[in-house]
């Protein structure tokens, strides 16, 4: 009887977990593995694969837009404690019982759940020449003359980590806000009794205590970063003379403007190579510092 | 006294100052457009910026339905979204179901495949996706657009985590009236984890509406475009006319805004389910 009910059993999961196993299988394991094969063959959708070794990866690295674009997506990884930095401070802003502050978290939350492509109209707008944002920084006297922000070729890529740390301060800024509520009150008011000042109970308490959370965010945030290109694409398509390339945005552009599909996957083992990488090292770095603390 | 209550009205003063900064920070992006969309004369980058509208009218949503299909955005929208949602619960359900209730060989198993999916370089996937919709002529099909978005590792176990929380009594209850799994997933479960469904449901909503990438590179023909990619082929086609495509952007991103608004709560929920 109990071995019947088990194998029933095992039917029943199998048919359940069928689907769900299926297309997993189709759309996240098969493209790593054959992205992988096909980054070392020529290939494109009309023609079957041929092998060419290293040759893909010897192209792209010649490639001056694949250099540029690498070096922009380790660039990005600046915006990593930036981006942490306001989440933690904001989400302190909005963790206090304050008129209208469920309003405020909520404005916060807006830029998360607007489309990218809705971003990069609005944000063209903004860096327009004559747009809202050199008029307030002329007004306030920071710059003296209107900047081409995604038409100057030194200054478009920080126009667009400005747009992604707009985009995904309010995500960032809801993680640690849930952190910071799981955090019991009891403990907090036991500080303020023993006279630890605001400043001590963040250093002391909360920051502890969110640490997990800012473990995870920042692994999160490393990996959005190496892998931004869809805020370059509605912002700048790369431009101005391949200023805002980015490594991902080049396979994107590679395998979809060109159709050098195998090229563009040569760019994007690259870059899942650098994830993979950052990942270890930043778990390697952080695990005895959890340990010992 | 005096003084320290004045200290404490000038640090809750500070604290609203730095709130309502970075609200306009956030917000004003839609308001210019929506000002932008909605005014009848002047300058598209007067100087100072027009943060009112000018001679208010609704003619540039008029000409933006008359000079890009937008009716037909919308209706795909819609459509990819409403199916993307209906195939994302049901296949992500009906896979946490097992996963959370039944004892069967290789539950690890599959619950390190789920998992291993959350660490896989999932955003260099789409080169590859594009040859499998291609090789199974789904590309400009809907079900192109909404294959690969139908399961999900995080919505799988925060559909388990919700199948977790029901009590087991009730499940042996059922079984002993002689309901079968499909009875018990389908006409007991389910609708005790409705709350959860409704979560998992609208970040999906959200995230299907938004999408703009992935249909323009399975859809080629404009029509058949939802509102996200339709508006930046309306930017490449009528790039001039910026108060066109202000409208265009108001029309994308009113509807989730108003569906955020309405369910904020379930956004939180999503979070903590995200953080477990």
């Amino acid at each position: 009887m109990q071995k019947f009910s088990a194998e029933r059993n095992n039917w029943i999961a199998l048919v359940f977990l069928a689907p769900a196993l299926l297309l997993l299988a189709l759309f996240a394991f098969w493209p790593v593995l054959y992205g992988s094969y096909l980054s070392f063959t020529d290939y494109s959708l009309v023609k079957a694969p041929t092998w060419v070794g290293l040759q893909n990866f010897r192209d792209i690295f010649d490639n001056e837009m694949f250099l540029v674009g690498l070096k922009n997506s380790l660039l990005f990884l600046l915006m990593v404690p930036v981006v942490q930095i306001c989440a933690v401070s904001l989400a302190l802003l909005v963790n206090q019982q304050l008129p209208a502050i469920r309003w405020f978290r909520a404005a916060y939350y807006i830029p998360v759940v607007t489309s990218v492509s809705v971003v990069g109209i609005m944000w063209t707008y903004m860096f327009h020449e004559e747009g809202a944002i050199n008029y307030v920084l002329t007004q306030l006297h920071l710059i003296n003359a209107p900047i081409g922000w995604l038409s100057d070729d030194s200054i478009a890529i920080f126009a667009v980590m400005f747009v992604t740390l707009w985009r995904g301060l309010g995500w960032y800024m809801v993680m640690y806000l849930a952190a910071l509520q799981a955090i019991p009150s009891d403990v907090v008011e036991a500080a303020k009794l023993d006279g630890a000042n605001a400043w001590q109970r963040f250093w002391r308490i909360s920051l502890p205590m969110v640490k997990p959370s800012v473990l995870l965010c920042s692994v999160m945030s490393l990996l959005a970063a190496l892998k931004t290109f869809q805020e370059v694409d509605v912002l700048t398509q790369g431009g101005p003379m391949n200023a805002t390339f980015t490594a991902l945005y080049y396979a994107y552009d590679q395998g979809f403007k060109h159709l050098q599909l195998s090229r563009g996957l040569a760019a994007s083992m690259i870059v899942s190579l650098c994830c993979i990488a950052i990942a270890l090292l930043f778990f390697a770095v952080m695990r005895p510092a959890k340990e010992t603390q | 006294m005096t003084s320290a209550r004045s200290a404490a009205i000038g640090k809750i003063a500070l604290q609203y100052f730095l709130l309502c900064l970075m609200a306009v920070l956030c917000v004003f992006p839609f308001w210019w457009t929506l000002v932008t969309a909605v005014s009848g004369s002047g300058e598209v980058f007067a100087y100072p910026p027009q943060i009112w509208p000018q001679d208010p009218t609704l003619a540039h949503f008029k000409e933006v339905f008359a000079v890009i299909p937008m009716a037909d955005f919308f209706r795909n929208s819609i459509l990819i979204t409403v199916l993307s949602v209906a195939g994302k619960l049901f296949f992500c359900a009906l896979a946490a179901y097992p996963l959370s209730r039944l004892r069967f060989t290789g539950r690890k198993l599959v619950l390190g495949i789920v998992l291993a999916t959350m660490v896989l370089p999932s955003e260099v996937n789409f080169l590859v996706n594009f040859i499998t919709i291609h090789s199974l002529h789904l590309d400009d099909s809907v079900f192109g657009v909404i294959a690969p978005n139908l399961v999900s590792a995080v919505s799988i176990f925060m559909l388990k985590q919700a199948f977790d929380e029901i009590p087991a009594d009730l499940i042996a209850a059922a079984r002993i009236d002689g309901a079968n799994d499909w009875r018990i997933f389908w006409h007991i479960m389910l609708p005790l984890i409705a709350p959860w469904l409704a979560t998992v449901g609208i970040l999906a909503a959200v995230e299907a509406w938004n999408d703009y990438l992935w249909p323009s590179i399975v859809l080629s023909k404009p029509e058949s475009l939802p509102l996200a990619a339709g508006i930046l082929y309306l930017r490449g086609t009528f790039g001039s006319n910026a108060r066109v495509i202000a409208a265009g952007t108001v029309l994308t991103v009113l509807p989730i805004l108003m569906a955020f608004l309405a369910s904020q709560r379930f956004f939180m929920r999503g979070m903590d389910g995200a953080v477990k």
